[in-house]
C-alpha cells in the first residue's frame, strides 16, 4: 500500500515523479446515538476504511452548523462529511431532517463559491451499519482523491498576499 | 433654525481633537451619511479638526505623510482595501492615527465590493472594460501605469482580493452599516470625544460602535409567528406585502435573522426584506452560514426534491448570504 522508498537523491533529481499521491483531508461529523455507533461497529468488526476521514462527534447531526462546516474548508479540509441517523429514527424527531435542509442549501452554495457539489457528502447509517458506514466512507474517498485538491485561489490565504506594499519612489503630486 | 455654540470660555477649555477620513474602494456613501450631520457636524467642528478628508475638503496623500505619528487623533476609513494604493493609505493612516475605525460597510467587511471576489482579477477587469460598453480605453484593460491615448496614467493595480481594513491593518473600531445611520454616527462621535476627554469609557479594542449587540428582527415592530415557508418570492411578483407581518413568514428572503441591530430596522418598517448592511450579528463569524441555518430551519419540506424546489427560488445564494460580508466570510476572507 505504501509509496515505495526513494533515496533523497532521486526525488531530488525527478520530484514531479515522485511527488506523493494526493492524500485528501476529510471531516467527518457523526451524530452520537447513530452514525457513531456505526463507525464503532465498524471499528470492532475489524472492517477497514481509508484513514483520510477525521471524525467529529456531535449529540445530533442537527447540531451540524453551516458555520462548522465552512470552517473546516477554510483550515484545509478537502471534503465534509455529515452523518446521521435515517430520518425517522432520529432521537431528537426532524432534526436529522433539518440537517438535510441545511445540507441541500450549503452544497448549493459552495458550489456557487467554486467548491465542488462531491466535496459535501451525506449519508445515514444507523447503529447496525457499520458495513454501510465503511463503505460510504471508502466511495467518498474515493470520490475526493479523484477531485484532487481544493484550488489554491478559492481557498485564499492572508499570507498568500501581499500585505503592505512594497516601498515605493515618492510619486509626483499632481496638484488638482 | 439657529446654530448651538458654545460659549467662547468654554469652547476654549476644552481641547480641539483631529479628525481624518478617508475612502478607499468606496462609493463615497459614508462620507455622504457623516455630512448628513448637517447642523450637528457644524457644532463637531468646535471640538473636531478635520485634517484630511479628501471627500469634502482639498488635501493630498504629501500633506498626511509630512504628519508626525500619531498626529491624528481618530481616523474614520471607509472602503475596502482593493488596490495597492487603498494598502498604502491604510498603512499610512494606520501609522499617523491614534485610533483608526473601520468606518462602514467597506472597510467592516468588504460590503458589495466584495462580492468581487468570487471572480480573478483578469474576469473583474475584462468585465469593467468591456469594450461592448466602453471606447475610452480603446480596447484596452488597463491596471497599474498605463499609456493612454490622452498620455501616461499611473492608475493602482488591483489586488488579487478585496480586502477588510482589519485584514491589512489593525484597526482599533469598526462601525457597521451602508452607509451608518447618521444618528448612530452623531453617538459614536460623541461618545469618542467623551472618551477622549476623559468623562467617557473608551470602548473596549476591537468593538463594534453604533450598533447593536442583537439582531434586526429584535428592532423590527413586525408580528413573529412560527415560520414555514414553501417558497421563496420576489416582492415585485407579489400583489401586495403585508403591512404587519413578518417578512419571512411571507416568503420574502429577509436578512433580519443574522443581521445586527442598531438601524432602525427601517427597511422591514418600509415594506422591503432586511439585506444584512449592517453585517453579522455578535458572536457570528459567518453571515452566510447563519442565514442560510436560519432559512433552512423555516423551509417547510422534508424531501429532498421538494428542498431543492424551495432553494431554487434563490437563485443567486452568495448574493443573497453574503450581500456584504463576502470578504470576510470564512472561505473568501483570506483569514486563514
Amino acid at each position: 500500500m505504501t509509496a515505495p522508498m526513494t533515496t533523497p537523491q532521486t526525488s531530488a533529481m525527478a520530484p514531479a515523479v515522485t511527488a506523493q499521491p494526493f492524500e485528501p483531508l476529510i471531516l467527518g461529523f457523526t451524530c452520537n446515538w447513530c452514525s457513531y455507533r456505526a463507525a464503532d461497529l465498524a471499528g470492532t468488526s475489524r472492517i477497514k476504511y481509508p484513514d483520510n476521514v477525521r471524525l467529529i462527534r456531535l449529540m445530533c447531526s442537527g447540531r451540524m452548523e453551516p458555520e462548522f462546516i465552512l470552517e473546516g474548508f477554510a483550515k484545509g479540509a478537502d471534503a465534509v462529511i455529515m452523518t446521521g441517523c435515517w430520518p425517522e429514527d432520529c432521537h431528537y424527531r426532524i432534526q436529522s431532517v433539518k440537517a438535510l435542509r441545511r445540507f441541500l442549501f450549503l452544497r448549493r452554495m459552495l458550489s456557487d463559491l467554486g467548491i465542488e457539489p462531491a466535496r459535501l457528502q451525506r449519508f445515514y447509517a444507523s447503529a447496525a451499519e457499520g458495513k454501510r458506514f465503511a463503505d460510504e466512507m471508502t466511495r467518498i474517498v474515493a470520490e475526493v482523491k479523484a477531485l484532487g485538491p481544493i484550488p489554491p485561489e478559492i481557498r485564499v490565504t492572508l499570507a498568500a498576499e501581499p500585505a503592505a506594499p512594497a516601498p515605493v519612489a515618492e510619486p509626483v503630486e499632481v496638484e488638482a | 433654525m439657529t446654530i448651538q455654540v458654545a460659549a467662547p470660555a468654554e469652547a476654549e477649555a476644552k481641547p480641539r481633537y483631529k479628525l481624518a477620513m478617508y475612502w478607499a474602494s468606496a462609493c463615497g456613501g459614508c462620507d455622504v451619511a457623516v455630512l448628513n450631520l448637517g447642523m450637528k457636524l457644524i457644532e463637531f467642528t468646535e471640538r473636531w479638526e478635520p485634517v484630511f478628508w479628501p471627500a469634502a475638503m482639498d488635501g493630498k496623500r504629501a500633506d498626511v505623510r509630512a504628519m508626525d505619528d500619531g498626529e491624528i487623533d481618530v481616523c474614520l476609513f471607509d472602503g475596502g482595501i482593493r488596490t495597492d494604493e487603498d494598502a498604502e493609505m491604510a498603512h499610512l493612516l494606520r501609522a499617523k492615527s491614534k485610533v483608526l475605525v473601520a468606518f462602514g460597510s467597506c472597510a467592516s467587511e468588504g460590503c458589495i465590493p466584495g462580492l468581487a471576489n468570487q471572480r480573478s482579477i483578469e474576469h473583474v477587469l475584462a468585465a469593467a472594460y468591456d469594450p461592448e460598453l466602453n471606447d475610452v480605453t480603446d480596447g484596452q484593460v488597463p491596471n497599474g501605469p498605463w499609456e493612454s491615448p490622452y498620455g501616461e496614467l499611473h492608475l493602482p493595480t488591483l489586488q488579487v482580493r478585496l480586502q477588510t481594513l482589519a485584514q491589512v491593518v489593525d484597526i482599533d473600531y469598526s462601525v457597521p452599516g451602508c452607509p451608518p445611520e447618521t444618528e448612530r454616527i452623531a453617538e459614536v462621535l460623541g461618545a469618542v470625544t467623551a472618551a477622549l476627554d476623559g468623562t467617557g469609557p473608551l470602548p473596549p479594542k476591537g468593538a463594534v460602535l453604533g450598533a447593536g449587540t442583537s439582531t434586526v428582527c429584535d428592532e423590527c415592530k413586525r408580528e413573529r409567528g412560527v415560520k414555514s415557508i414553501k417558497e421563496f418570492k420576489r416582492i415585485q411578483t407579489l400583489a401586495e406585502v403585508d403591512p404587519d407581518l413578518c417578512l419571512l413568514e411571507q416568503g420574502l428572503p429577509c436578512c433580519g435573522p443574522a443581521a445586527r441591530d442598531g438601524c432602525g430596522a427601517k427597511c422591514p418598517a418600509a415594506g422591503a426584506p432586511c439585506i444584512g448592511c449592517y453585517g453579522a450579528t455578535q458572536g457570528v463569524n459567518d453571515f452566510g452560514a447563519r442565514l442560510l441555518s436560519a432559512y433552512a430551519s423555516v423551509v417547510d419540506a422534508s424531501e429532498p426534491e421538494e428542498i431543492e424546489r424551495i432553494l431554487a427560488g434563490l437563485p443567486d445564494t452568495v448574493g443573497q448570504f453574503y450581500r456584504f460580508s463576502l470578504a470576510a466570510s470564512l472561505l473568501h476572507g483570506g483569514r486563514s
